[in-house]
């Protein structure tokens, strides 16, 4: 077992994990962030998505130990704290970005990651990087729209609804 | 201009704000104080006698609180089958039983052998691992063709062949069918394979089980599209535990597309295992478990004939397919190639007699079962992709084949047994026409040429059949359930609303959708009305969420129940008014006596109700709740036309999707933003059916694809944005919405369009290819270029 401590959403946390514990199993169960989902077991989903250090990292793809010092973030804390939603996320429900909502926080928190590269990205460009996040939901067409309306695009032109 | 609420408005869904801070509660986040973790011990063979099984190391290893077998589940009931479908004799299917831990014999790779519950989800697996089990290998069948011929191996031994039934509809229609056939001036014959494919909502399936020696109550929290029907058939089939002893809960579902519908073993298990050990048992499925143990869909064979006269009139359909059931009859799935496929192969089309054969089939592979459309894409593919070859063997235009040949009158009654009562075929296409602006293909065509790259269209139509009744009729054809719908609304002393639905949302947006619907009859706002579902503890018998249903069936039971609510609210008001019942309006909610400004507010009567000082006691009940169950007296039928526009590279075969357009009628909507996300959706799947996926089997039934590593879900890069369209609109005739349903039409109506799309690409290079089985792969292409 051993002793960890990070930063997570901006609070210190510590915990005692198996060697072999990942990162999004502390997350869920040592920290009960249950925002943070599992899809798959081979790192293709994209549901455990966080941000670790600023950058968007699976969390079924680390182990907490090596998370040990970091500051991560989760979809637990990218509203404000007194609830009101990101930019980012507010776009998501204003476009119908979700349906069944198990894959958007990992869309959510890729999406960050990707405006915070690419303030402006092409429709092309989202595509590309949501490359490790699955929906089975939408179709993709609406999280494609949330993003770039979040970016400040004019999404009117894109097929209504 | 569109409206800002109520009914045909585009409200924000309210559930997403829980989603989208993560703050909702999936079945996975709940947790029960004491819980221990199970680990399932999955066969490793597609068919094999099962020796010994040796759990000693396993029981003595840390945290293990003990391991089970199936002996332990020797005198538990199988998983039942809740469809039993009357072969072309007469007689019944062939039912195999289906353990919930393997008796003696395995019989697809992932069938449960053995469980271990421990302290730690580790430890399960690690104790799995220590279990011995000899398993004396036996020869699979994986080929339905080939599991039918004499001499093959049997994957139930108690069953006299691997056929589960031989289905014929309409069985009378046979002989004139054939004689139609004899007298047709042209046949098209096409051969076809609509592959297996794996439902994967990113949900994985989990179950809590939970016991109070207390009250000697069962708990189970699981991912499930129908908390009630898991109840019945768990708790009267499989467990023998009364109703009131059992509480199904199916908290936030992450997605469903019906492979939640159905029981499965590790339900029982886990209610089984916390009341044998007086404490909680909680199982998550890994994603790789997933693939080997949540039921397939689709995976038929089929071979169709479409006669057509010298007029280019449809004259006659028949239909040969092979079905495959897998290993198991999962709970619906003897529905699903017969009654919910069958029905629908007249289409949109007046094609005056049919005949469809199905024959399903035993394998050694994971049981197969609904998949959203169920059925139905089945049939609408295999009809459109035929209409479109022989539109090419005939030198005419595709569209106007089939427009020739279009229903126009309603109601129609079709040859195989179903009676559309509203729609509008033109209208449709007319629509599909403009908002795919296929007058400028031709043009992209050129543009798509000097860039090297293939362009094709293609177009087709599609019907459905949703909201699965009457429950009388549906008995008749099989089903061990009635299909009805509940809701109960709940109004409270201050005027706020719980309305209670036996259907079940998981993405479809229930808890935004319906409120609008009960605000709109009531002149209230939408806040102050709640959906509560997913609880058999908090909910009335219902039936759930599949097939479409949940407007048009659970939308009709609670507009029937707020309907009463209106009626008892009426007599209040006129009690409080002093005024007669019949002179009471309804609006904004107000109420008022017609002609004359006296009113009183909607909270003024919902207070009266319950605090009822002046009220008609000896008249009435104080209190504001009504339940009410709506069973349909037919199916409603979508229908649309669709099309898909594809760059196919010759160099590679890859082939891209540019442009898809779907011109849908589902009646009356309710919240279009909604419906137009349950479109994108749909169509993500179809596409993902068309070009990418697929379940496959090696010859020995071990699962090639069975991660996303190698089943190619259909991804962001992978999808244009679509172009969707539901203004033509024939409202259903016999629900009070008016509403159809739209949560498999996209599924259903855009393989057919994708592989038009592409076979229409390959042709216009001149290469003589008629088609090419899904999904349609760089390499199938390539090698379909190629005259491979």
């Amino acid at each position: 077992m051993t002793e960890i401590q990070m930063t997570v959403n901006g609070k210190a946390v510590r915990g005692t994990v198996e060697g072999r514990t990942l990162l999004v199993n502390f997350l869920r169960e040592d920290l009960r962030l249950t925002g943070t989902h599992v899809g798959c077991d081979t790192s293709q989903c994209g549901a455990c998505t966080v941000h670790v250090n600023g950058v968007s990292v699976k969390a079924c793809t680390m182990l907490a130990a090596e998370a040990d010092g970091a500051d991560v973030r989760t979809i637990e804390g990218m509203a404000a704290a007194d609830g009101t939603l990101s930019n980012l996320q507010q776009a998501f429900q204003d476009h119908h970005g979700l349906q069944c909502g198990f894959c958007t926080p990992g869309m959510v928190m890729t999406a960050a990651a990707l405006l915070k590269e690419n303030p402006k990205p092409t429709e092309a460009e989202v595509r590309q990087y949501l490359e490790g996040n699955i929906c089975r939901c939408t179709g993709y067409h609406n999280i494609v729209k949330a993003i770039l309306a979040a970016s400040g695009q004019d999404v009117s032109a894109i097929a209504a609804e | 201009m569109p409206k800002d609420s109520g009914i045909g408005a585009s409200s924000k869904r309210r559930e997403d704000i829980r989603f989208l801070t993560g703050a909702g509660n999936y079945t996975d986040d709940i947790n029960v104080y004491g819980q221990a973790y199970v680990h399932f011990l999955r066969s490793d063979v597609a068919h094999g006698r099962i020796v010994s099984i040796d759990t000693d190391a396993a029981a003595a290893m840390p945290g293990v609180v003990r391991v089970f077998t199936g002996a332990d589940f020797a005198s538990v009931g199988g998983l039942p089958c809740g469809w039993q479908v009357t072969d072309r004799f007469g007689q019944p299917m062939q039912e195999p039983a289906h353990p919930v831990l393997a008796q003696g014999k395995v019989r697809h790779v992932g069938d449960p052998i053995a469980a271990v519950v421990a302290e730690s989800p580790e430890q399960a697996r690690d104790a799995a691992e220590a279990i011995s089990v000899e398993i004396e290998e036996l020869p699979a069948v994986v080929d339905m063709k080939a599991a039918l011929s004499a001499d093959a191996p049997k994957v139930h031994d108690d069953l006299t062949s691997n056929l589960c039934y031989d289905w014929g509809f309409v069985e009378e229609n046979k002989d004139a069918v054939a004689a139609a056939f004899e007298k047709a001036a042209h046949v098209t014959t096409l051969e076809l394979v609509n592959q297996r494919l794996v439902a994967n909502p990113m949900e994985p399936r989990v179950a809590v089980g939970d016991y109070s020696r207390a009250t000697d109550e069962s708990t189970l929290y699981t991912t499930s599209q129908n908390p009630h029907v898991i109840r019945l058939l768990m708790g009267a089939f499989v467990l023998g535990i009364p109703e009131h002893k059992l509480r199904v809960v199916a908290p936030d579902v992450g997605g469903g597309f019906g492979t939640k519908i159905f029981h499965y073993a590790e339900e029982a298990f886990c209610t089984f295992a916390a009341r044998q050990l007086a404490r909680a048992v909680k199982w998550t499925s890994s994603r790789s478990e997933a693939f080997m143990s949540d039921a397939h869909g689709r995976d038929h064979v089929t071979k169709i004939e479409l006669a057509l006269d010298a007029d280019n009139n449809f004259t006659a359909l028949r239909t040969e397919t092979y079905a495959n059931m897998g290993a198991y009859l999962s709970t619906f799935a003897p529905s699903v190639p017969t009654w919910l496929h069958g029905t629908l192969m007249a289409g949109t089309y007046k094609t005056p007699l049919i005949y469809v054969n199905v024959k399903a089939v035993f394998t050694n592979t994971v049981p197969v079962d609904a998949y959203r459309g169920a059925g139905r894409p089945e049939a609408t593919y295999q009809l459109e992709r035929v209409i479109d070859k022989a539109a090419r063997e005939l030198g005419v235009d595709p569209i106007a084949l089939r427009r020739q040949n279009f229903i126009t009158q309603f109601p129609y009654a079709t040859p195989v047994a179903v009676e559309y009562d509203t729609g509008d075929y033109h209208a449709t296409m007319d629509k599909l026409e403009e908002i795919a602006d296929l007058a400028g293909f031709e043009a992209r065509l050129a543009e798509s040429k000097a860039r090297g790259k293939l362009r094709g269209l293609g177009v087709n139509c599609y019907i459905e059949a949703c909201g699965i009744a009457p429950s009388n009729l549906v008995g008749q054809l099989g089903a061990r359930a009635g299909l009805y719908e509940s809701a109960t609304v709940r109004v409270n002393a201050t005027g706020s609303i719980s309305v209670m639905t036996g259907s079940h949302s998981h993405g479809q947006g229930h808890e935004t959708a319906f409120p609008q619907v009960v605000a709109d009859m009531l002149g209230i706002d939408e806040s102050m009305i709640d959906i509560v579902h997913g609880d058999t503890a908090r909910t009335p018998m219902g039936m759930g969420t599949y097939g479409s249903r949940s407007l048009a069936v659970g939308g009709s039971a609670m507009v029937k129940a707020t309907n009463k609510i209106i009626a008892k609210a009426k007599k209040i008001a006129a009690h409080l008014l002093e005024a007669s019942e019949a002179d009471i309006e309804l609006k904004d909610g107000q109420f008022s006596v017609a002609g004359t400004d006296k009113s009183v507010a909607w909270g003024d009567v919902t207070l009266a109700a319950y605090v009822p000082h002046n009220y008609p006691l000896e008249d009435m009940e104080p209190g504001l709740e009504e339940t009410a169950f709506y069973d349909p007296s037919n199916f409603t039928y979508p229908s649309g036309a669709y099309a898909c526009e594809v760059e196919v590279d010759p160099d590679t075969g890859r082939v891209t999707v540019e442009r898809f357009a779907a011109a849908d009628d589902f009646g009356n909507i309710v919240n279009p933003m909604i419906v137009s996300g349950q479109v994108h959706g749909g169509l993500a799947q179809g596409i993902g059916q068309a070009l990418l996926e697929g379940a496959v089997y090696d010859e020995n039934g071990q699962l090639l694809t069975g991660s996303y590593m190698d089943y190619a879900m259909p991804r962001a890069s992978d999808l244009p944005f679509y172009t969707v369209d539901h203004s033509c609109s024939t409202p259903c005739t016999h629900n009070p919405l008016g509403v159809k349903g739209c949560g498999e039409a996209g599924a259903i109506g855009s393989p057919p369009a994708v592989v038009n799309a592409v076979v229409d690409a390959l042709r216009r290079q001149g290469h003589d290819i008629t088609h090419i089985d899904m999904p349609l792969s760089p390499s199938r292409v390539w090698a379909a270029m190629q005259g491979e």
